[in-house]
């Protein structure tokens, strides 16, 4: 039968008198709503197991005896099928009826008015209230969600669907519910009677979208506005870089966000949402928002008037660049806003800068991607589409933490292991994936290239490689092979601290399984040898041939909603949009003509570079939109320092960042709910931002602000709106020129995407890597800047958790959140805790050569002993005043993966 | 497990004032000095949950009991049942049982060590042993008898069988007797539909017309010890 699905065979169905076509092995329900015959259904979800609970979706089929539930019951060849027959509507009234009855039906005060599946079917069917005694439990007894700030389960209105605890259990795999009791006292709890925010919940609110009522629902939205009086924008989510599709319900009388909601079916998270998408949207009601432009004078912020504060840009930015030169001023552009706005600042910086001084955080994170990738293969992307991930069938994660980093292709991972995949993980903490996964490498950080080279190594040995696939599409073959022999597993097991079969298994796996795939984040790319890393997971992937097919490729997961867009537009200094190189004299000459200027020659650097500059006193101005530095880069104390020696610094922000606390000049921006314009996703895929909701105070967005600096510092920029930003970028850059607003209005597309015509590129390298020919490097180990020592004997490495996002001025506005993760915590091996008396809890002193911080100790055996680890969310305990500021020697991304630490008692 | 609340020890977050504008406050309360954090106007007007006097989630109206884990011999035991099922989730009823007879009642501390024991989400053991009422969730005796009074049997003396039941032991339905010896228990069924009345003692089932004279029998054999005792 499963290979009758994929052949797309069909079965003819007859319902109420229609021949319908439906696919085999499809449910009857499905078939008949596809058909557009409406069955009633409560506790159906096309991502959920049916389980035929509700009693609502009953039909008759000829030749059966009673009626049977058509969401458990698959399609027949011939079958006869009425479902609005006299018996069935009136089994239907009767279940209704029975709902009602222990239900407090209490639309009046009810937030799901208008979106109720029970009311609609009650009114649909006149279900009688009153037929049965109401026995519906007494609404108010504490239960496990009473405690929560996100969410609340008023049992009076559940109508024991099960859909939350389905969604729970096969969806997140979260395991935090449960139905409790049995008959009238049925209930949905957590695990062991615990409270919802010490059990295993993610918050991530699927339960509330799920609940066909109001039994399950977002505890902050309580009151302000009934589902009926909202209005849902459609938009794409501010954090991590998958880009999911979510709704805002938008109070208009208020100008309110009153709830987050997303759509079953929407590409890419298919309904899904995590704790951010989800929940972190209380920041963009914040009275914390910067409202006015600020000036500072005798070390004070004064407000300001917009042309005031516009008019100083312009003079000082002006002085500076015609006093000191193109490389005394310097441009950090927004991962975290648009593609128009990214696109804007490059151009600001190109024509009224006169400088190519311009980047944005992927030098932070996926510099080395960028680099890396696009020197293997000529494209520094993810290769394949968020859909493909269901369908591999290896999946090779290496220092990522999906679950977690990228909630939403942690589901679609989770998808494919309930479909069979296996899964190698090599990651030195115990994470959710690697708790599951058929092999875990639990490696001392900073040994990826050990690890790597001996699993090529093996692969080859084993002749597990495949030689067409090199010798056809790859080049500098013999330079790679040699470079291999000095890298043995047995070596590998030492250096990497990890049993060798484990490492021999892994290869194998890895090259057998196809379509096998590779996703890395962080933990590959923020090493001083980041790049080689990048380089050599392309290496592996081009040896076994699995790239350049459908769910088989290299995937860097972006870490920023926008980041693959700031670096698509432009926003760094060698390239311009679409990866168009600045040295190229056609793309110089064709940008020219377009811009009406001389294009800048000089070379231009990365942020790690103008803040070095502004410390040797080189930076004299420098404008930064929507970064926070001094809390994401690595050793916040010296940076902090050396940005103090800036002449005129200009911050474009929504809240007073430490670094706009250090500011001349304030220009208070808009955030995603507030403006229109464009992200790409992680897969390349470009996709809408509507604005929801007015900007507060006088905030603009960013894309009038950059041109109103620009204007004022001499060189006029006007549009009209954003659309006007992204048809002039994209006419200039053939990767983005097919995709225009209206062809990505209801579902986004994945560049390339070269013509109108072209429905886009879901993966990359098919046939012929973008490069032409796959360059194989060699790649040799090399240990990170800081290895322990006597004085710092232990690896401190960071990274970010599920609940907050990276400097979190965003998430932490959100009490749900801050209640579950209210403070900075330290991993901590249980044997390195023993060795110096704590125990899990108690507060623990870290230190390295930067810095020190006194912070809780999670004492488990999450980490390698020997090892500890930190997340970097908390502005009072700043994680980046222990980091290392060594960088990676191509892209002069910061070391935050290893550096020396020790612990103590405080 | 320690539970936190809203409270945690080194960074707290008090919230003080009305639904729709409220103070947060960092390390303990206002009173003792902490630190403000902010105060803003809530963007979502909600009830803000009580910070201390925390209500009882569900399961907590279930009691614990005094014994935290299983015993060695009950943890094999139940580690000999997860080899007989292709799945461990399977092994959950019997796993509960040895538990419950290993802890004396089926305490939420039995359910927690029995997921432990055979790594499945504590929600699948919590959602089976609420739903079974063959699972004493409350404290019974060493010795929990349960008779059945379904109509077959009471057809021919069940309900006076359970009452003589209590009358001997001196314990009421519901109740533990003073020695913790003894609790008593009315059923729908125990599968003797045929040769009531009859009853169970633990898991040891007396399904022969159950008379007086049966019945002293049955006391007597608890009380020399030829019934395995619960929680022992």
């Amino acid at each position: 039968m499963k290979e009758n699905t994929e052949k797309g065979n069909t079965v003819l169905v007859n319902i109420d008198g229609r021949e319908v076509a439906a696919t085999v092995g499809s449910s009857l329900l499905d078939a008949a709503l596809a058909a557009g015959i409406h069955i009633p259904h409560i506790c159906h979800d096309p991502r959920l197991t049916p389980t035929g609970a509700c009693r609502l979706c009953l039909v008759e089929i000829e030749g059966e005896r009673g009626f049977q539930t058509s969401c458990t019951r698959t399609v027949a060849q011939g079958m006869k099928v009425r479902t609005q027959t006299e018996g069935v509507r009136a089994s239907r009234k009767n279940t209704l009826e029975l709902l009602l009855s222990e239900h407090c039906v209490d639309c009046l005060t009810c937030d799901k008015d208008g979106d109720c599946l029970l009311q609609d079917y009650s009114y649909e069917y006149q279900a009688d209230k009153a037929r049965f005694p109401n026995v519906a439990p007494a609404a108010g007894e504490p239960n496990y969600t009473t405690e929560s700030f996100a969410l609340e389960y008023d049992p009076s209105k559940c109508v024991r669907c099960q859909k939350c605890v389905r969604y729970c259990q096969e969806v997140q795999m979260a395991e935090a519910i449960t139905m409790a009791n049995r008959g009238g006292s049925i209930e949905v709890s957590t695990g062991i009677g615990i409270s919802l925010n010490e059990s295993s919940c993610e918050l991530c609110g699927g339960c509330v979208n799920v609940c066909p009522t109001s039994a399950l629902y977002d505890k902050q939205a309580k009151g302000l506005g009934r589902s009926k009086d909202l209005k849902k924008v459609r938009t794409t989510c501010t954090y991590c870089g998958v880009g999911c599709q979510m709704d805002f319900n938008v109070n208009p009388k208020t100008n309110r966000i009153v709830r987050v909601t997303s759509e079953v079916g929407c590409i890419p998270n298919n309904g899904s949402l995590c704790v951010k998408g989800k929940y972190a949207f209380d920041f963009v009601h914040s009275p914390e928002r910067l409202t006015t432009p600020l000036i500072k004078e005798n070390g004070e912020f004064r407000e300001a008037t917009w042309d005031e504060a516009l008019a100083l840009v312009g003079k000082r930015m002006t002085e500076i660049r015609d006093q000191h030169g193109p490389d005394a001023i310097a441009f950090l552009s927004s991962s975290r806003c648009t593609n128009e706005e990214n696109y804007l600042m490059q151009k600001l910086a190109r024509t009224a800068g006169r400088t190519n001084n311009i980047d944005q955080c992927a030098t932070t994170c996926h510099g080395p991607s960028v680099a890396g990738l696009g020197e293997s293969l000529g494209s520094g992307a993810m290769t394949n589409a968020i859909v493909e991930i269901e369908d591999v069938q290896t999946l090779f994660l290496i220092g990522a933490n999906p679950t977690e980093a990228h909630p939403i292709v942690g589901l679609a991972m989770k998808k494919a292991l309930r479909k069979g995949a296996k899964l190698v993980v090599c990651d030195p903490r115990d994470t959710w994936m690697a708790k599951r996964a058929d092999i875990h490498i639990k490696h001392k950080p900073g040994t990826d290239n050990m690890l790597i080279n001996a699993m090529m190594g093996y692969i080859i040995e084993k002749n597990l490689h495949d030689p067409k696939f090199v010798e056809e599409r790859c080049e500098n073959y013999p330079a790679f092979l040699e470079n291999l022999k000095g890298y043995t597993i047995e070596k590998a097991a030492e250096e990497c601290g990890v049993p060798a079969h484990l490492i021999r298994e892994a290869a194998e796996m890895y090259a057998k399984g196809t379509p096998s795939s590779i996703f890395y984040t962080l933990g590959i790319t923020e090493h001083s040898c980041g790049t080689n890393n990048v380089r050599n997971l392309a290496n592996l992937a081009m040896l076994t041939g699995q790239i350049g097919k459908r769910s088989s490729g290299i995937n860097p997961l972006r870490g920023q909603n926008n980041v693959q867009g700031a670096c698509d537009m432009g926003a760094m200094h060698m390239a311009l949009s679409g990866y168009q190189k600045v040295t190229d004299p056609a793309v110089r000459a064709k940008f020219e003509a377009a811009w009406g200027v001389t294009l800048p020659t000089n070379v231009g650097g990365r942020v790690t570079d103008f803040m070095e500059h502004a410390g040797e006193g080189k930076l004299k101005a420098f404008y930064c939109f929507g970064e926070d530095p001094i809390r994401s880069e690595p050793n916040s104390t010296k940076l902090a320092e050396d940005m103090a020696k800036i002449d005129f610094l200009v911050s474009q922000e929504i809240f007073m960042t430490e670094t706009a606390k250090l500011a001349d000049v304030i220009l208070p921006a808009t955030c995603f709910a507030e403006k229109d314009g464009t992200f790409a996703n992680t897969e390349r895929r470009i996709q809408r931002v509507r604005k929801a909701v007015d900007a507060p105070g006088q905030a603009r967005p960013d894309w009038q602000i950059i041109s109103q600096v620009a204007t004022a510092m001499g060189y006029p920029m006007s549009y009209n709106d954003p659309g006007e930003i992204y048809d002039e970028m994209a006419a200039l850059s053939p990767n983005f020129a097919g995709i225009n607003y209206e062809r990505i209005d209801k579902v986004g597309i994945q560049w390339p995407c070269p013509t109108k015509e072209h429905p886009g590129t879901p993966f990359l390298h098919a046939g012929r890597f973008t490069r032409g020919l796959g360059l194989f490097q060699a790649i040799p180990h090399t240990p990170p800047v800081e290895v322990p020592d006597a004085e710092y004997p232990m690896i401190l490495s960071t990274g970010r958790t599920l609940f907050n996002y990276n400097i979190a001025n965003m998430t932490r506005k959100t009490a749900a959140i801050e209640h579950k993760q209210p403070e900075n915590f330290v991993e901590v091996h249980r044997d390195d805790a023993a060795a110096i008396g704590i125990k899990n809890g108690d507060m623990v002193k870290v230190e390295t050569r930067r810095g020190s911080l006194v912070v809780k100790a999670h004492v488990a055996r999450k980490v390698r002993p020997g090892m500890i680890w930190m997340a970097f969310h908390h502005e009072e305990s700043n994680t980046n005043l222990l980091t290392n500021d060594a960088f990676d020697t191509t892209t002069r991304t910061g070391e935050y993966k290893a550096c020396s630490a020790r612990i103590s008692k405080p | 497990m320690e539970l936190t609340v809203l409270n945690s020890e080194s960074k707290a977050v008090a919230l003080e004032g009305m639904s729709g504008f409220h103070t947060e406050w960092v390390g303990g309360s206002p009173r003792d000095g902490a630190k403000l954090l902010a105060q803003r106007e809530c963007p979502m007007s909600h009830p803000v949950p009580e910070p201390s006097g925390r209500p009882l989630a569900p399961g907590e109206r279930l009691p614990r009991g005094d014994r935290e884990t299983l015993s060695s011999r009950a943890e094999e035991a139940i580690r000999a049942l997860m080899v007989k099922y292709p799945d461990p989730l399977a092994a959950t009823l019997p796993a509960l049982y040895v538990a419950q007879e290993d802890m004396g009642f089926t305490s939420l501390a039995a359910m927690k060590a029995v997921a432990r024991v055979l790594q499945i989400p504590e929600g699948h053991v919590y959602g089976v042993a609420t739903f079974y009422t063959m699972y004493q969730k409350k404290p019974v005796g060493r010795f929990h008898i349960q008779v059945c009074t379904n109509l077959c049997c009471a057809l021919r003396g069940g309900a006076q069988l359970f009452e003589r039941l209590c009358e001997r032991l001196k314990v009421h339905p519901g109740e533990v007797s003073p020695d913790g010896l003894w609790s008593v228990e009315e059923v729908e069924c125990l599968g003797s539909c045929g040769s009531g009345p009859c009853l169970q003692v633990n898991q040891e089932t007396y399904d022969e017309f159950v008379d007086d004279a049966r019945l002293d029998q049955i006391i007597e054999a608890c009380r020399c010890g030829d019934v395995p005792e619960w929680g022992k």
